[in-house]
């Protein structure tokens, strides 16, 4: 067993949303490289407990890299320094000895800190209510082979849906918009053959939302770099020609076709 | 209150009891519907559906979950696929098959008629999914692609990539959303169930904790559904996520609702192996990957060379050795001890060995490369991100690991638990897989329960509330509840230990591991009740919880699931102790033959063991369910 010593952690501790925050420094004398970065907390808020200490407070759950829950800036970056990896997938072999390691919330205005690093990301679920669905009640569907699926549309769909709405990609963007996690959502919906009926109506109402909470997109990209899922900047381009074309399309029309 | 075990099993033959009862169920007319509550608690593919599938047909619902979001349940975390009776490859697969695969595969101890049933709705739910745009895996003529899965002799698994429980998720998640969104459901996110309230012998409502703010605060409706998952975590380290926990069904049980069969545990054959002392979870790799790969160890166990060094000949590919029909394919069970038996045999492998190998240079000669990436590129990815070892260059190494928990809430058939009105759903219940749960069956049991059960079934009870009052949150239970809610969580703040709830729930875990794991003993299981009792007075007298009740303390929230888990693990042994044979996950050392396989006593346990609360987590009270085979009859199960 490899073990990274010498870690000097600036975490940011916050009491609630409207109390002034600040960074806490503490020291990792030796851990081993096969430990997980959430390992590495755990062990220091067990430590902290046991001398009286209150807890670094943090989003996790799977633990590996699907749920979406955990969300932190490892020095400035979404998710932390390996390309393509959720922060709970992250490797303290991938550190040094020596290292300092910054670690903050995600940062944006939508997001509004709870407690320490962890933050409310409610506004994604909002987006998703306003139309990320296939209207399908339970019950009446037909058989699912009889809406044949073109492999390479179904791969297509599969590679937008795989997002884990962590909300990286908004912690990421200097302007803290939510396009790559909408456009993957609309990107999935709109080019499966279930989603036609509701495809303008759907794009119309997910941007709108989503423009109620968060900022524009100007593309600078970070959104990309920095998802654990790697999911293509060109779902954005996807929404925003749909987006366009709902506000021209005679649904009417569309509807008879 | 003594426990009454009615499985109200519906009458006619096998194939006919679900019609039946769909025929005769009460009714609530669609005007009417509007007047009742349903509170549903947790949101993963069960709760997440039956929320959804209620509002749909006009129940009033509310929905709680202890995430920030309802997407985030574990169920996301499947990786394999789900299972379905369509027969699209025309490969001699029926619902018949289905079930008499499922009831063999839980080892004869599973009610016939909910298998039947779940191997009837099985195909709704992959008709439901697509509709819901799914993005199952398709051939290129556009139709769904199917698998063959651990321990099934026909491709009946539905898959995407090797995240099909994400996407059957955000399906199921995405319906919920467009019903929070048409104010059909009233979404409490960041909620957590700490009690179950029963006025008049029926299940009245719920006290939840506010996990932002700490308030308690109660709900009450007509109906309570708990789809709140399993208790794997009671072995600490578990491939459950990290907030899995057993407190919903526990606080039920409290209240009166049986709990049935806590011995029967699942361990996954196929994650990798801890790699140090202080690991917080083990991490699943699919079994889909033993479609392709080939399990082995070296048959010297001193052989410390790479793996790619060692000749064939000098390998021992144990499962395709034993079990020749399955091979690498022989059920969860059956592939988990025969990996413990190498492993104690010395003969593991890694730097602890502690593993076994999962080859795939076999299928990189038949298939190439990129046929294996496209079937597994993220399930490598992720083994080479947690490892450091990339798959494509030295095979896997996995070990078994406690994954699923077959054991639950007892139910009926209409998955209404002893207490009248409280219903369960998903894994949190025992119903549908015996003592052993089949690969890709879980996914269509949660969706199967929430989407084309309960929404039948739950009418049938509420019929007869119509228009009659029930309590609301002023009831005095109401008040009594919350105020023992908020004693319990201040008394974790005051103890003043000196240890935090992780390191009893290390311990905890350890002794349950070790003693009701993968093998049990009468010896081991008695020593296991001694300690876990006196380790549990160390945590209600040394544990340390910091900060305060009164914002989020993710302490907190851990000392009382661990105070919970303390309870069930007594249980668990409890169980495992009395059930005198080996069946499916519980496997007694002392009930095996002379080639070690499992030896099932269907004289003396075909039967459900539902516990009943007394008051002392040591002193429960056992009663049975007796298991009736009409239609598939005993016999051992052979996987040779």
């Amino acid at each position: 067993m490899h073990f990274v010593k010498n870690i000097t952690l600036k975490i940011w501790r916050q009491a609630g949303p409207d109390t002034a925050g600040r960074f806490e420094q503490h020291e990792i004398d030796e851990i081993s490289d096969e430990a997980s970065f959430l390992e590495m907390l755990d062990i220091l808020n067990e430590r902290l407990i046991e001398s009286g200490h209150v807890a670094v407070v943090f989003d996790h759950d799977c633990r590996e890299g699907i749920c979406g829950t955990c969300s932190l800036m490892i020095n400035g970056q979404a998710h932390g320094p390996q390309r393509g990896t959720a922060t709970c997938q992250l490797h303290m072999r991938k550190f040094a000895s020596g290292d300092t390691i910054v670690i903050e919330p995600w940062r944006a205005n939508a997001f509004p800190i709870i407690k320490d690093l962890m933050v409310d990301r409610a506004p994604l679920d909002r987006i998703v209510e306003a139309g990320g669905f296939i209207s399908a009640d339970t019950g009446g569907a037909p058989d699912a082979n009889l809406i044949p699926v073109p492999k390479p549309v179904a791969d297509a769909a599969m590679d937008a849906a795989e997002c884990i709405g962590c909300g990286a990609c908004v912690a990421a963007c200097p302007n803290g918009a939510a396009n790559l996690f909408t456009g993957a959502k609309l990107t999935h919906l709109n080019l499966l053959p279930q989603g036609q009926a509701e495809r303008f109506k759907r794009s119309e109402s997910m941007v709108e939302t989503m423009e109620e909470y968060f900022g524009s997109c100007t593309n600078h990209g970070e959104c990309e770099a920095a998802c654990p899922k790697m999911i293509s900047i060109d779902v954005i381009a996807t929404m925003n020609a749909d987006y366009f074309k709902s506000k021209f399309k005679n649904r009417k029309k569309l509807s008879r076709t | 209150m003594s426990v009454i075990l009615d499985a109200k099993v519906p009458e006619g033959p096998m194939a006919d009891k679900w019609d039946n009862f769909k025929e005769h169920a009460k009714l609530v007319n669609p005007a009417n519907k509007r007047k009742f509550k349903v509170l549903v608690v947790g949101t993963g593919l069960a709760g997440a559906s039956a929320a959804a599938t209620l509002a749909e047909l006009g129940y009033q619902v509310d929905a709680f979950t202890f995430h920030d979001s309802p997407r985030r349940a574990h169920s996301i975390a499947a990786q394999g696929g789900i299972n379905a009776a369509k027969n699209y490859k025309g490969d001699g697969d029926s619902v018949h098959r289905l079930f008499y695969d499922t009831v063999k595969g839980g080892d004869f101890r599973s009610r016939e008629s909910n298998v039947h049933r779940l191997a009837q709705v099985s195909v709704n739910i992959i008709d439901q999914m697509v509709a819901q745009g799914v993005p199952f895996a398709r051939e290129y003529g556009g139709q769904l692609d199917n698998r063959s899965f651990g321990g099934a002799q026909v491709s009946r698994t539905f898959y995407a990539r090797g995240q099909t429980g994400q996407q059957l998720l955000l399906g199921a998640y995405q319906q919920l959303s467009r019903q929070i969104g048409l104010g059909g459901v009233t979404l409490y996110n960041r909620m957590e169930l700490l009690d179950v309230v029963v006025i008049d012998g029926r299940a009245a409502g719920i006290v939840v904790r506010d996990l932002i703010t700490g308030e308690v605060s109660s709900h009450a409706g007509h109906a309570v559904v708990l789809a709140t998952g399993g208790y794997g975590n009671a072995f600490y380290l578990s491939t459950n996520a990290m907030n899995c926990n057993v407190t919903a069904a526990w606080r039920a049980h409290r209240q009166g609702a049986a709990f049935a069969n806590p011995c029967y545990t699942q361990i996954h054959p196929t994650c990798i192996p801890q790699a140090d002392d202080f690991q917080s979870k083990l991490t699943l790799m699919s079994e889909s990957l033993r479609n392709d790969g080939r399990v082995w160890v070296p048959k010297n166990p001193d052989d410390a060379r790479r793996a790619a060094e060692i000749p064939e000949a000098e390998r021992d590919y144990y499962l395709e050795r034993i079990y020749p029909s399955f091979g690498n394919l022989a059920p969860r069970d059956i592939a988990s001890r025969a990996a413990k038996r190498a492993v104690d045999s010395g003969a593991g492998v890694g730097p602890l060995k502690n593993g076994v190998y999962l080859d795939f240079s076999a299928a990189f000669d038949r298939l190439g490369q990129p046929v294996v990436k496209e079937r597994y590129g993220n399930l490598f990815d992720m083994y080479e991100r947690i490892t450091g070892e990339s798959p494509y260059e030295m095979p896997m190494r996995i070990y078994p690991a406690s994954h699923y928990t077959m054991g639950g809430l007892w139910v009926d058939y209409e998955l209404m638990t002893t207490i009248p009105g409280l219903y369960c759903a998903g894994e949190a219940n025992f119903s549908d897989h015996g003592a052993n749960r089949l690969g890709a069956s879980a996914l269509m049991q949660g969706l199967a329960d929430g989407y084309f059960v309960l929404p039948y079934t739950i009418s049938n009870f509420l019929a007869d509330w119509l228009n009659k009052p029930i309590p609301d949150t002023s009831h005095l239970a109401f008040k009594v509840a919350e105020t023992s809610a908020r004693d319990r969580f201040a008394r974790y703040l005051n103890i003043g230990g000196t240890r935090a709830p992780d390191h009893f729930h290390r311990e905890l875990g350890k002794i349950i591991w070790d003693y009701c794991g993968m093998e049990r003993t009468e010896q081991g299981l008695e020593k296991a009740l001694s300690e876990i009792p006196a380790l549990y007075e160390e945590f209600n007298k040394d544990l340390r919880v910091t900060g305060d009740g009164e914002s989020t303390n993710q302490t907190l929230e851990k000392a009382g699931r661990v105070d919970d888990f303390f309870q069930l693990g007594m249980l668990m042994c409890k169980d495992a102790l009395d059930r005198r044979e080996s069946c499916g996950g519980h496997f007694r050392a002392e009930h095996q033959d002379a080639e070690g396989e499992a030896l099932r006593d269907d004289e003396n346990f075909a039967h459900v063991a539902a516990w009943e609360w007394t008051g002392d987590p040591m002193a429960p009270i056992r009663h049975q369910e007796e298991l009736e085979y009409e239609v598939v009859h005993f016999q051992t199960r052979s996987y040779k």
